[in-house]
Order: C-alpha cells, then sequence, then structure tokens
C-alpha cells in the first residue's frame, strides 16, 4: 500500500518535471476522421525527410476540429466543410488551406440491381419519396436508406448538392464510413453514401444521369458531389506549422501522396467552388 | 522525565499510523469525490446550457420525438426532441436485464451452492474473460452474426432494439454474475445449515433462505448492470441502427442516448446548440442512472432481511 | 410437484445455464480466434502500422496498450484501495456515506466517451498534457475508479467481523488491522475485481480517442529513457492502443487488408487478456498463500 502510494508520487514528480523535456519543434493537427490518413501520412513522410520535428495528428471529428483551432488549442484544424457552414464558428479568424478534394458518390447493395439513377431520383430515394427499387428499374425490393450522423462533413456535402435543401427522412445513421460501408454491404436493399476512396468490390457505385463518379469528372465538375479538405489555421501560420502545410500544398505531394491515398490532388481541379457553392472557372 | 510517562503522554507509533492511514483513506475518498463532482458540474454545466442559453423549452426536450438540432422547424424553434432516444435506452435496457439477470443468478448460484470447484475452475475465468472482451469486438460481432441471424428470422433490416438487447446482454452478464456471486458468498453459512436441518431440500434452502438473504446483493448487481448497458456506447451504436425515430417494433432500426451522443459529439462545434443539446442528452443520462440507483436502493432496503 | 423432484430439476436447470454461459464464451471466443488466428504471424505482431497499404502490424499498439494499462492500474489501484478502506471501515453509516456511494456508482454508468471528453478538456488541454499516455491513464483511472472502488469496499466488508475483533482484541490500531488482516484475507475478492478492471481498460475505446489519441508514432525501442520523444516509456506520447486501433481501421481505415489486421488485432487482444488473467490469478494466489499462510 505504501509502497505503492509512494510509486505513484514518484510517477507524479517524474510527470511534472516531465513537462518541460520536449526537444524539437512540435505541432498538433486535430479534426476530420476522413483527412486524417493523409495527413498522418504526410506527417510520416515529413518527418523522415525532416529530423527533429513532430507533427502529432489526431481525428475527432470536424466539429471538434474547427472548435480546438479556433480555441488556439492546437495548431492546425481539418476539417471537411468550411468554417463558414458550421455554426458556431467565427470563420474570419481562421485561414483555410485546401489541401486534397474529395468525390462522394452514393453506393448500393450489389443486389438491388441499380447502375444509374437521376439526380432527381436520388433525391426522392433520400427523401423518403421512393421507398422501392422497382420505382426506379431495379428489383422489387424495399430501400433501405443509411445516412451518416449529423453534422458530418460527407453527410452535409452529399445534402447540399442532391437535397438542396430539403429535409432528408430520418433513417439510420452510422459515424463512421466504414461502418456505412459494411452496412450497405450486408443489408439488402441499402443505399448509403461515401467518398470514392472507400468503394470496394463488396457494394456498388451508382452513376448519377449517366455520369460515371470519377476523379477526372470531379476535376471537371461534372460530377458535383464533391467537397475540398481543409487544414485551418488560426491566423497566417508560422514556423513547422506553415512549413508543413507547403509540404503537403507542393505539387510533387499532391501529384504523388494525393493521388496514391485516393484523394484527388487540389492542383489538378479545372473549377474553384466557394463556401456558398458558387463554382467558378480556374 | 520518565519513559514511561513520556510513553503515556505521546501517541504511541501504532496511534500515529491509524490516524495517518484514515488520513490517507480519507483522501482517497475525497479525490475521487471530487472528481464526480467535477463531472457532474462539466455535464450540467453543457447539458444545462440548452434550456437556459438557447431557450429550449425542456417539456419538448423530453418529449418530442424529432431530433435534428441543426434544423428549425415550423415555428422557427430548433428541433431537439429526445424521446426515441429516451425509449430506445430503457429498452434495451430493460430487455437486456430481464434476459441477464435468470442466467446470471443461476450461474451465481451455480457457482456459490452446487459445484464451488467447477464454479471456480471453469465459470469464474469465463466470466472474467467476458469482461475483457472490449466492446468494439462486440459490437462487430453484433454486425457480423446478430444482425444477419435477425434479419432473416424476423424479417426488416436487423437493426434494432432485439439485436442492441443481444449484444448488451452478453456484456452485462459478467458484471451481474461476479456481483451476484459475491451477494451469494456473503450469505452467513449458518442459514444454509439452519435450512438444511429443518429438513430443507437444497434448492429449498437456495430458493427461500440463500436468495433471499442475498437479494439485495444481486439486486445492487442488477443496477450495475442496467448502468453499464445504460452507458455503453460504441458496441451498441453499431447494431442498433442509430435512427431517431421511435421504435415501432423490436426489429425496426432505434437509437440510445449513447449512440446518438458518440456518433454527434465529434462533428459539432463547442458551444453550439447542436453541441449544447449532445450534452442534454448526457445529463439525461446521468439524471436516469441516479434514478435507477435511488429506485434500487428502495428496493435493497424493503428487501433486507432484519 | 414434491420438494425432491423441484431439488433435482432446478439442479438440472443450473447446470443448464452455466453451460449456457460456458458455450456463449466458447462460441465467442471461437468466432474471433478462428477469423484472427489466420493473420497472426511475428510480423504482424512486431511492425508498426501503415495508414493506407497493406501488410502493416501492431506491434507499437501492442506496447502502448500494456504500458497504458500499467499506468492506469498504478494511478487507480492505490485510490481505490483507499477509498475503498475508507467507505468499508471508516465511513459512518449516513446520509452523507450515501451520498458519496450513490456518486460512485452513477460515476460508472456514465458513456465513455463522457469521460473521454472530459478528459480532453481538463488534461489535454487544460493541463497541457496534450494527446498522450499519461492523458490516457488519467481518462481511465476516471472512469475505472467507481468499479475498482466498490469492488474493493465488498470485498473488505465480506471479511467476517470475528477477524477484525481478534485484530482489536490484540491490541493492533484499526488501521494495523485493516492492513494486516482484512486486506490479506480479501486479497482473492480485490485481485478479482483487478483483473475485471484491467480487462475493461485493456478494451475501452471510447475514452481514449481523445485523450490518449489514435496515432502512434514510430517509437525507438533501444531507447528507454523516459524523457526522449521517440521512448517507448515516455509518458507524453500520443498512444494508439489495441483497441482504438480496431475502432479505427474499422471506421476510417482505407487499408486494403483493413478487415484482416481488424480481425488479428480483435485476436490478440482477447489472447492478452486471457493471459493477463491467468496471469493475475496465480500471482493471486501466490501473494494470498504467502500472506495468509494458508
Amino acid at each position: 500500500m505504501k509502497k505503492a502510494l509512494l510509486a505513484m508520487l514518484g510517477l507524479l514528480a517524474l510527470a511534472l518535471g516531465g513537462c518541460s523535456t520536449d526537444g524539437g519543434e512540435s505541432i498538433t493537427a486535430v479534426g476530420s476522421s476522413a483527412l486524417q490518413p493523409l495527413v498522418e501520412a504526410a506527417a510520416e513522410q515529413y518527418q523522415t525527410e525532416h529530423t527533429g520535428v513532430f507533427i502529432n495528428v489526431q481525428g475527432g471529428g470536424s466539429g471538434t476540429g474547427l472548435s480546438q483551432i479556433q480555441e488556439g488549442a492546437v495548431e492546425i484544424g481539418n476539417s471537411d466543410l468550411f468554417a463558414e457552414q458550421k455554426s458556431g464558428i467565427r470563420a474570419h479568424k481562421l485561414v483555410d488551406h485546401r489541401v486534397a478534394v474529395v468525390g462522394i458518390t452514393p453506393i448500393v447493395n450489389p443486389k438491388v440491381g441499380v447502375k444509374n439513377l437521376t439526380m432527381v431520383q436520388l433525391r426522392r430515394i433520400f427523401t423518403g419519396e421512393i421507398t422501392n427499387w422497382r420505382e426506379v428499374g431495379g428489383k422489387n425490393a424495399p430501400i433501405v436508406l443509411v445516412n451518416r450522423a449529423q453534422g458530418s462533413g460527407t453527410r452535409a456535402t452529399f445534402e447540399q448538392w442532391v437535397l438542396k435543401g430539403r429535409q432528408p427522412k430520418a433513417a439510420q445513421e452510422q459515424d463512421s464510413t466504414g461502418m456505412v460501408r459494411s452496412i450497405v454491404a450486408s443489408t439488402p436493399g441499402a443505399i448509403s453514401y461515401v467518398a470514392f476512396s472507400y468503394v470496394d468490390d463488396t457494394v456498388k457505385a451508382v452513376a448519377l444521369d449517366g455520369v460515371t463518379p470519377t476523379d477526372a469528372h470531379v476535376a471537371s465538375n461534372a460530377w458535383p458531389i464533391w467537397s475540398y479538405e481543409h487544414m485551418y489555421t488560426k491566423g497566417p501560420p508560422t514556423g513547422l506549422t506553415k512549413r508543413f502545410l507547403a509540404y503537403i500544398q507542393r505539387p510533387a505531394t499532391q501529384r504523388k501522396l494525393v493521388q496514391k491515398m485516393g484523394y484527388i490532388p487540389i492542383t489538378s481541379m479545372q473549377v474553384d467552388r466557394d463556401a456558398t457553392g458558387k463554382v467558378t472557372r480556374r | 522525565m520518565d519513559p514511561i510517562r513520556e510513553a503515556m503522554l505521546h501517541p504511541s507509533r501504532s496511534a500515529r499510523l491509524e490516524r495517518r492511514g484514515k488520513l490517507i483513506s480519507f483522501l482517497c475518498i475525497a479525490l475521487i469525490v471530487l472528481v464526480v463532482v467535477a463531472i457532474f458540474a462539466f455535464v450540467a454545466w453543457h447539458g444545462l446550457a440548452t434550456f437556459f442559453e438557447n431557450k429550449i423549452n425542456l417539456w419538448d426536450f423530453l418529449s418530442k420525438s424529432v431530433w435534428s438540432p441543426a434544423v428549425k422547424d415550423a415555428h422557427g424553434n430548433p428541433e431537439v426532441g429526445a424521446l426515441p432516444m429516451i425509449v430506445g435506452s430503457f429498452g434495451v435496457t430493460f430487455l437486456s436485464a430481464i434476459v441477464a439477470t435468470p442466467i446470471a443468478v443461476g450461474a451465481a448460484i451455480f457457482m456459490t451452492e452446487i459445484s464451488p470447484r467447477w464454479g471456480s475452475k471453469v465459470l469464474q475465468p469465463v466470466i472474467e474473460l467476458l469482461v475483457g472482451i472490449p466492446s468494439v469486438v462486440y459490437g462487430f460481432i453484433g454486425l457480423s452474426v446478430v444482425v444477419p441471424v435477425i434479419r432473416h428470422v424476423f424479417g426488416g433490416t436487423g437493426f434494432g432494439i432485439l439485436a442492441g438487447t443481444f449484444v448488451l446482454f452478453v456484456m452485462i452478464l459478467p458484471t451481474v454474475t461476479s456481483m451476484a456471486v459475491d451477494a451469494l458468498k456473503a450469505v452467513p453459512r449458518h442459514y444454509r445449515e439452519a435450512s438444511l436441518a429443518l429438513g430443507g431440500t437444497r434448492w429449498q434452502t437456495i430458493y427461500r433462505v440463500v436468495l433471499r438473504a442475498g437479494m439485495p446483493g444481486i439486486l445492487t448487481g442488477v443496477v450495475f448492470g442496467m448502468a453499464r448497458a445504460f452507458g455503453e456506447a460504441l458496441a451498441v451504436q453499431m447494431v442498433i441502427g442509430n435512427a431517431s425515430l421511435l421504435p415501432q417494433n423490436l426489429v425496426s432500426p432505434a437509437s440510445t442516448l449513447t449512440s446518438v451522443l458518440t456518433s454527434g459529439i465529434g462533428n459539432t462545434v463547442m458551444g453550439s446548440l447542436e453541441n449544447n443539446a449532445l450534452w442534454s442528452l448526457a445529463l439525461l443520462l446521468l439524471l436516469m442512472s441516479l434514478a435507477f440507483n435511488l429506485v434500487i436502493r428502495w428496493i435493497g432496503k424493503k428487501g433486507e432481511m432484519k | 410437484m414434491d420438494a425432491k423432484r423441484a431439488d433435482k430439476l432446478m439442479t438440472g436447470v443450473l447446470y443448464a445455464v452455466a453451460g449456457l454461459i460456458i458455450i456463449i464464451l466458447a462460441s465467442l471466443l471461437g468466432y474471433i480466434l478462428w477469423q484472427g488466428l489466420p493473420h497472426i504471424s511475428w510480423h504482424f505482431l512486431t511492425s508498426p502500422a501503415k495508414s493506407f497499404e497493406a501488410g502493416g502490424g501492431i506491434g507499437i499498439q501492442l506496447f502502448n496498450s500494456f504500458y497504458l494499462l500499467l499506468l492506469a492500474m498504478l494511478i487507480s489501484v492505490p485510490l481505490s484501495l483507499g477509498a475503498g478502506i475508507y467507505l468499508a471501515e471508516y465511513a459512518r453509516n449516513n446520509w452523507l456515506t450515501d451520498v458519496v456511494r450513490t456518486a460512485i456508482e452513477i460515476l460508472s454508468s456514465l458513456p465513455s466517451v463522457v469521460v473521454g471528453l472530459f478528459g480532453f478538456l481538463v488534461f489535454v488541454l487544460q493541463f497541457q498534457f496534450g494527446f498522450s499516455i499519461l492523458s490516457g491513464a488519467l481518462a481511465l483511472t476516471m472512469f475505472n475508479l467507481p468499479l475498482l472502488t466498490r469492488n474493493v469496499e465488498d470485498a473488505l466488508r465480506s471479511v467476517s467481523f470475528d477477524q477484525r475483533e481478534a485484530g482489536l482484541a490484540l491490541g493492533l490500531s484499526r488501521w494495523e488491522t485493516v492492513t494486516h488482516i482484512v486486506i490479506p484475507s480479501a486479497l482473492p475478492g480485490i485481485i478479482t475485481g483487478m483483473i475485471l478492471g484491467a480487462g475493461r481498460v485493456f478494451g475501452e475505446a471510447a475514452a481514449l480517442i481523445y485523450t490518449a489519441g489514435q496515432s502512434a508514432p514510430a517509437l525507438n525501442f533501444g531507447d528507454w529513457n523516459p524523457l526522449h520523444v521517440a521512448s517507448p516509456l515516455n509518458i507524453f506520447r500520443p498512444a494508439e492502443t489495441l483497441a482504438v486501433h480496431i475502432w479505427k481501421i474499422n471506421s476510417e481505415g482505407i487499408q486494403p487488408d483493413a478487415a484482416a489486421v481488424s480481425a488479428g488485432a480483435s485476436a490478440v487482444l482477447i489472447i492478452a487478456v486471457l493471459a493477463f488473467n491467468l496471469l493475475a490469478r496465480w500471482l493471486g494466489n501466490r501473494i494470498y498463500r504467502k500472506v495468509t499462510a494458508a
């Protein structure tokens, strides 16, 4: 008992003493779980190329990323959404660094027998007006909607471009892409939406109005359901933060790493889009 | 000075140790209470903001069934109706407790009264292992085994309260069982001897004497199990479907307070209504488990053998 | 039905219940191991995880899990022992004690994500421990304490009063009675509770996502100075544990072999818990024999 207490005190002393012993420069990036793999991989590469720096990448969701960067608790806040789109964020204080683009596609259970939908059909499916696959040319099976959790960046993007302000039907919600995919893969008649890189052969991606979900179609904006991946800083970045952001945004990283990990390089986009959804050719 | 007088006037080593020991153990409990108070205050602070800062009507929060804090209804009020989650949470908690209690108590009786040797050699480690299986794994098995079976047998999507009940039942079984075992073990041996001496069979002894005497402890075990079921998030979230709809039946997608809380909290911004509304759910969770605790405490007092 | 028949019938039912529990566990274990064992290899157990390519291992996560467990238990065991002793031996039987007890029980029903967020705001941000093992261990302590305290208290209470009276009659102080007589004879119960707690800690994910973090930076296993960033012993480094890793690859993993890694990691987790369990049991028995001369 006494020994254990002593050990604990020793540990505490060690802990307090250890606070100030971090050598080298270190920064923390927190937020979007969709962006996390990319930032992690980039940080890993950066750290092997530049010794003595430490980049700590954590998930936690876009909301966490934006609130923590707003508080100034971390150096970088990762987000799937424009800061302007999140209530409770004073966006003008944050500086946006777009590091990649993510295309989002509807996916269905492979057995429903549908390859193509019109945008209107897709909208009516998610608002609950169409409830059977027969109505859109599939087999006779009820449609099972699977949504992402409220407030998720993927869901916000999907609803912005598909539902256009209409209310979705209340349905199942899952808070991660992996769960959504495995549920769609195993549930007959299920439909949901994921980022391109998560589509595999257990689910079927659906074309919209004849346009297939490909990187090229996103780059030309022929496929409208896509979003930027943002890394926000509070005020202009300095020091390691600045160098790291430049490293991710430089063409070489974009071409190799970003592409390899299934994101769409920001450099290949032919259009720009702002927080209100206005598209301009670049 | 006279050494005897000296020894009498000053507290002995043992007394000093006693005082120090009491102080240390008191500090431990004080620290824990401090932590509890801090968490309560923290949750209450954020949770009450929904009602005081965002001016949500408490009654609407408890009785409406549309949960969509980011969206405003026809009157311009945000839609924060927590009823579906309340129903879902209570549903899975009570159902899983109802399924788990008889089995847990049965196992406890087996381990203490029928075959203590087998009990401690086989069942005890088995139960401890069940606790060690992380909830992520339970959820995953639920998703890949329980949900398809339910879909096959009952139709629908398979997600819902029934699937949640199955998963939670296995998860709370060890908690309830080990606490029931402790309760039965604490029943003095002479109670059993007295009953057997009166000619009671083993079952009569168990049923009329041991179970009666151990009842408060068993009930505490059940609350603990229910508390765990109530607070469990990851596993339930994977199998219940997370639809904020009032459950129509046991196999339609539903949601619990924890599943909505866990899946939403990372996507909201601290201090916004969406975030506060989620903390209100956490507060509700705390208050409900408080209510549970008080009810069971009362039952325990009533059932105590005088 | 006469009493004898009822006795036989119920004995049968009880055997069936015991059997049922064993079947449930056996099928759970069987399923996990059957799915996961084929993926386990020495390489898998020792190499670091890959964030987007196939062939990643769980070496660092495995180490992190054990280290975090050790730290969390190091903090929570003495605290819960002290608190349990106070509740069982010193606390008066009044409303205040009741309130304290109820508060502790309620704390244990709090969803771990709330504890995790509390830990995030307090340890990670307020105390500036960052995403670190220390923050994780403190968060785990908070969520482990109620269970352990309750367990210690129960174990101490189940020791019969004769023993205490005997100790007091020999002129020992109350504290000496507790440390020399009551705790040793309550030890098996306490250790069982600790094992249960450790199992919970080992498999916990939600409380750690926001505290210990979900990234596992490369470690240098040649450097055991706890003050170095890459040292395995550093308590200020972020540390993804095995359970968090399973959660992460199931939720956002883009490794082509995510399902295999997840199955393999689950199997390793179960095996680790099993091994830990057996070890603790053996150790508990030995200690019990030593201190009680039984």
